[in-house]
């Protein structure tokens, strides 16, 4: 879907039309209509086969870094399914692999010293691990938009910020300059920026970074991508802006019917945005549920643990925050073991000699990956 | 920023007032006269005598520079004391302009050269593009001219005949000379390319252009050497007023007629009115080349502005 969304749920004759702001560019969006209306049709026959897979289905996805100490393993078998539309949190600590994960789908991880060792990922039917790198040059950018965490450092200082918007919807969409640069427009009036055409020419530096971040996600979203990479897009930002970025980046993949995956260490983020959460440790998914349920009934110690660790308004003041002992693994060394045993005030034997799995609990939807809620064998409760 | 460039100007009035002083102090100080060399055989008292109240030296050293200041002022550089029948304007503008040729004409190759070398070099660090180009450049930074020079005669000159080995009358004469004179700044600009191309490659902003999907060739072009050209410039300013004025060697061993090599036997001589004369036009050369370096600065980067 494109920018024009907001012209095409104005239903004639209803009173939302005298909503319409600027009656001059009505022309503009009846003569895009068209074209909208052909795209409609195609994703209509599109859907039939869509509702049968997933957007995304990772299945095993290894990611290593070899450094001269040895092979880091930041992503470790790693298998996750993002239905089209759907919002996922990946949440964790620093160092947990969140971030690789989200490179790794788009092959964007630094080779050297990283390189995907295993694994498919399967996108919108296609497994982009088998893509040429021009056919995966192509995907990135046009059906998957990444926002980064420090809007400070991602835009390029030298350039201006519709040109870096209007770059990607000019490359993928093969709109000429012009068309590019009033899609740029649209999108930053859209992601609320002020004065959006006379801010065009201005550069990074000339903006706060709420609205830096703002710019971000028009980049990302220049080319109405289906799936949105969120990198921790708040995590720069000062309190009051996160809300107002999530509550945009909610609206607009709303809108536009964008799937998101959302990176975070904030699980109060993740609860308020998420539909489903995976929740990542030592490179590991180790526990995957549906957001209320794996917040109300988490089956996994470190999942227990970061839920405990988050303040709360109901508790005494003065008292301590609670942290989870000791740190992460580091990732070089890793055996068959339960890599959070070490910190995991349940854990027995079993925890140091066998690798669990992700297995069911409760339901299908609700994965964990832990011996002592390994259901016939749990101790822990 | 037009006010910003005409006070930088402006600011060249002070500048060159302190170097001409220092200069000319310097000058006085050092023993000896034009008439009265260090090393050379002697004139006799009467005749030395005679010379220095021709040329007014024989009054005190404040009146002289009184006196010389009031004749630059009128646009008169004055006689050279060594060069019967010359005046300082006519050396300078004879001579200024092959060096001006020559050192623009090599710093223009130490930007071609040196810039898509240290591209290179970065983007395939630690393969053999980049083993190659720091072999350039440590061969270039390591070699002085005169050497560069004389081995470049000897192979394109003595032996293949492919270029004079002596002159300043044609294209053919300009190639050795400016070959052995960028040599050095062949490899200065290389290095400090690749080293901010390097350092631009870790950047943030990389990561978003690769997010968009853009060809990695947009990504060097477009993304990536403006924010690398930043540190370069710096280097570029001082790198041309350099090869304008540091060519004398260069100039000795072609035989080239610049201004470098009656820069250097004006020093000898104590040819007080030349060696001023070029002192000042080096340091409005090096004064403008920052101002030139210093104006780039804001027209690469948007975030620097004067005021």
């Amino acid at each position: 879907m494109t920018a024009t969304d907001d012209d095409r749920r104005v239903d004639p004759g209803s009173p939302a039309v005298a909503e319409l702001p600027d009656t001059e560019k009505l022309p503009e969006a009846v003569s895009l209509e068209t074209e909208e209306g052909r795209r409609l049709a195609a994703q209509l026959a599109d859907e039939k086969a869509r509702h049968a897979r997933k957007l995304l289905e990772v299945r095993d996805l290894s990611t290593q870094f070899f450094t001269k100490d040895g092979v880091v393993h930041a992503v470790d078998r790693v298998s996750f399914e993002l239905d089209y539309g759907e919002t996922l949190g990946l949440v964790g600590e620093s160092g947990c692999g969140k971030s690789v994960t989200a490179l790794s789908l788009t092959r964007l991880v630094p080779d050297p010293p990283g390189k995907i060792t295993s694994g498919e990922v399967i996108f919108d039917g296609v497994d982009i691990m088998k893509l040429s790198s021009e056919e995966m040059r192509l995907l990135r950018g046009k059906r998957i938009g990444f926002i980064f965490q420090d809007p400070m450092t991602s835009l390029n200082p030298t350039l201006t910020i519709g040109f870096q918007i209007a770059e990607s919807a000019r490359l993928h969409l093969g709109l000429s300059n012009r068309a590019a640069n009033d899609r740029a427009v649209e999108l930053l009036s859209k992601v609320g920026i002020p004065r959006a055409r006379d801010r065009m020419g201005d550069y990074p530096h000339q903006f706060s970074g709420g609205m830096r971040q703002r710019v971000m996600i028009a980049i990302a979203l220049a080319c109405d991508p289906m799936l949105l990479l969120a990198d921790e897009p708040t995590t720069a930002l000062d309190v009051t802006i996160q809300a107002q970025i999530l509550e945009l980046i909610r609206s607009l993949s709303d809108e536009f019917g964008t799937a998101v995956i959302l990176i975070t260490h904030d699980l109060g983020i993740a609860a308020g945005m998420c539909h489903r959460v995976n929740v990542m440790y030592a490179g590991q998914i180790v526990e995957t549920g549906v957001v209320d349920d794996l917040f109300e009934n988490p089956r996994m110690p470190y999942a227990w643990g970061l839920l405990d660790s988050l303040p709360r308004l109901d508790e005494e003041r003065g008292s301590r925050l609670r942290t989870i002992e000791g740190m992460p693994p580091d990732l070089i060394h890793v055996g068959d073991d339960c890599r959070f045993a070490p910190r995991c005030p349940y854990s027995r034997d079993i925890c140091l000699e066998d690798e669990p799995q992700l297995t069911e609990r409760e339901g299908p939807d609700h994965l964990a990956r832990c011996w002592g809620t390994e259901p016939g064998r749990a101790w822990i409760e | 920023m037009t006010t910003y460039i005409i006070r930088r100007v402006a600011w060249l009035i002070p500048v060159v007032f302190v170097v001409s002083v220092i200069t000319f102090l310097l000058m006085h100080a050092a023993p000896g006269t034009p008439f009265q060399p260090v090393s050379d055989r002697p004139l006799p008292p009467a005749v030395i005598e005679r010379l220095e109240e021709q040329f007014g030296l024989n009054e005190p050293i404040y009146i002289q520079y009184v006196n010389w200041v009031g004749n630059i002022l009128q646009g008169d550089l004055g006689p050279s004391y060594r060069i019967r029948g010359r005046g300082v304007s006519d050396i300078i503008a004879d001579n200024m302009w092959a060096s001006v040729q020559l050192g623009t004409m090599s710093f223009a190759l130490a930007v071609i050269l040196g810039i898509p070398l240290g591209v290179i070099a970065a983007l395939r660090q630690n393969k053999w593009p980049d083993y190659l180009s720091t072999f350039i450049s440590v061969i270039g930074i390591a070699t002085p001219s005169f050497v560069l020079a004389v081995l470049l005669v000897l192979i394109f000159s003595v032996t293949l005949h492919w270029f004079p080995t002596s002159g300043w009358r044609g294209p053919e004469y300009w190639v050795l000379p400016v070959v052995a004179l960028s040599g050095y700044g062949i490899a200065q600009v290389a290095r400090y390319t690749r080293a901010s191309m390097l350092e631009v490659t870790r950047r943030d902003y990389v990561r978003t252009a690769q997010s968009k999907g853009l060809k990695e060739r947009s990504i060097v072009t477009v993304h990536m050497l403006r924010n690398a050209f930043i540190p370069v410039v710096t280097i570029l300013g001082p790198l041309l007023a350099g090869l304008i004025t540091g060519s004398f060697v260069v100039e000795s061993v072609f035989a080239i007629p610049g201004i470098g090599r009656f820069f250097v036997d004006a020093i000898f001589q104590r040819d007080y009115g030349l060696i001023m004369a070029v002192t000042l036009l080096y340091a409005v050369l090096i004064a403008v080349m920052n101002l030139v370096v210093d104006v780039a600065y804001a027209w690469i980067d948007p975030r620097i502005r004067y005021s």
